[in-house]
């Protein structure tokens, strides 16, 4: 039974090696860049323009739509990142009805790597707007009693995002995989369908989890904590 | 062991180029694109803002010089009514004043052709008058007028009543200039003569006499002196005469002024 796609090896030498996971995460870069490159090839900035174009208009301003809804207040100073995390989590979710694909994000070391850069974004964001005494004060907020339960829950709510899409993209793999071998015919497709849409979530909540950490490390200290994440997390 | 430390880094490092990829080949390229269109867009919506702006201010331009011009068109209206009005007044005016300039040359000539008339009526009958009385006389008498006239002074002088009589008297002595005999025609010897008895019978005295011809006096004798002054003429039968024809023109000529002097209706 394999649980992830790191297992796959192709190649390796001591240390350094080469597996799926890599592999299928320089596929998703290359399809990802070329993709943008083609679309925004021929952009026009007048009123007239093509279907994709708008396509990736929508998209794009959704995106940073969401992120101003969050309680961003400059959006486009959070766009590469975040809506990046997005792209990447939906395409690696979308690209699961290719068959013999296996998703990067259905590997534990990806989700870390990801909610890894979500934990160093949000003191980097943070300090970038607050300052650095402000920002390391808001780990004392509302008392100092609080600065180890404010640590914990950093370390953990990182956590939590990398097991969250680990979970959910690793457990959608393994049904259809289990599916497949008891009903191999139609149901396989139905879930696959179902992972879809999960993986859309994910990619969604992944994102949006990114957001709202990021708005609270940023956010003036006299406001309060958010309580969007607590909900979305719960 | 799910964690593969290795691939962590390395995804982490391949998320980070992908990020800067996404960046540098999706985003960028299509906010621009998003932010020049919105520029775009607001400056049609400024151009297009500025143009009915324009378009209100030529429209306000242009309703304010029409209703200029209204007034300007009804001021203008107004002034040539009024105009109009004077002048139309001033013709009714001139108008009637030719008409009464007229009626008055009209009258004027009228006048005149009656003056003119009784004129020819009292030439013509002087006329006729001394021919019929010159033929009467030379009929009945045998006598020329002339020497009747003569007789007819010499006798007037005779008859004189005391008063007037004794005023020539003492105007002729007083005078030293001999007293004047004007007569229509020349007189004849015989008839001077007669004058000339008549005057020294008359007044007691030889009065010295010049006679003169004065085609004026109509058929008559006047002896005048230091402003007195005795005559016979036919011209005092002949005043009479005048004066009759003068009052029967006249009664006809007042219903013609009274038709000539009535006022003209304006007109509207």
């Amino acid at each position: 039974m394999r649980l992830s796609p790191d297992e796959i090896i192709f190649w390796q030498h001591g240390f350094l090696k080469l597996n799926a996971t890599i592999l299928f995460t320089w596929g998703l870069m290359f399809v990802l860049t070329v993709g943008a490159k083609l679309i925004t090839r021929n952009f026009s900035t007048g009123l007239k323009r093509t279907r994709w174009q708008n396509l990736v208009e929508i998209i794009v301003s959704a995106i940073e739509k969401q992120i101003e809804d969050v309680g961003l207040s400059h959006p486009r100073n959070y766009l590469g990142f975040l809506g990046t995390l997005f792209l990447f989590v939906a395409v690696a979710s979308l690209c699961t009805v290719i068959p013999g694909y296996e998703p990067p994000t259905g590997s534990l070391s990806t989700t870390a790597a990801l909610a890894l850069c979500v934990f160093v974004a949000v003191p980097f964001f943070g300090i970038k707007e607050q300052g650095v005494g402000n920002y390391l004060k808001s780990y004392m907020e509302p008392t100092f009693i609080m600065l180890p339960f404010n640590l914990i829950s950093e370390i953990s709510r990182t956590l939590a995002l990398a097991v969250r899409l680990f979970g959910n993209m690793m457990s959608g793999a393994m049904i259809i995989a289990i599916l497949l071998t008891i009903t191999p015919f139609i149901f396989p497709i139905v879930m696959t369908m179902l992972g879809l849409l999960t993986g859309m979530v994910q990619a969604y909540i992944f994102s949006i989890l990114a957001a709202v950490y990021i708005a609270a490390a940023t956010r003036v200290r006299k406001s309060k904590p958010e309580p969007e994440a607590q909900n979305i997390e719960a | 062991m799910l964690i593969d430390w290795f691939t962590v880094g390395a995804q982490t490092l391949n998320f980070i180029i992908l990020v800067w990829l996404m960046k540098r080949f999706l985003y960028q390229p299509i906010l621009h694109a998003l932010d020049a269109r919105e520029k775009h867009i607001a400056t049609e919506l400024a151009n297009a803002d500025a143009k009915q702006a324009e378009a209100q201010r030529e429209r306000d331009e242009f309703q304010q010089k029409n209703k200029e011009f209204d007034q300007q068109h009804a001021a203008l209206l107004r002034q040539a009514t009024d105009e109009a009005k004077v002048e139309r007044q001033r013709l009714l005016d001139e108008a009637r004043k030719a008409a009464d300039d007229l009626s008055a040359k009209r009258q004027e000539r009228l006048r005149n052709d009656a003056r003119n008339l009784n004129q020819v009526i009292s030439l013509r009958a002087q006329q006729e008058v001394f021919a019929i009385a010159r033929k009467v006389l030379t009929d009945l008498a045998t006598t020329s007028l002339e020497e009747r006239m003569g007789e007819m002074f010499a006798h007037r002088l005779q008859e004189m009543d005391g008063e007037a009589k004794a005023g020539l008297a003492e105007a002729l002595k007083t005078k030293s200039d001999p007293a004047l005999v004007r007569s229509a025609f020349d007189l004849p010897a015989e008839q001077r003569a007669t004058i000339q008895n008549a005057l020294n019978e008359t007044f007691s005295a030889e009065i010295r006499v010049r006679f003169e011809t004065a085609p004026k006096l109509i058929s008559g004798i006047e002896l005048s002196t230091n402003g007195l002054k005795v005559a016979w003429s036919i011209a005092d039968y002949l005043a009479s005469l005048e004066k009759g024809v003068g009052e029967l023109l006249q009664e006809k000529d007042i219903p013609v002024t009274k038709a000539d002097t009535q006022p003209e209706e304006p007109q509207s």
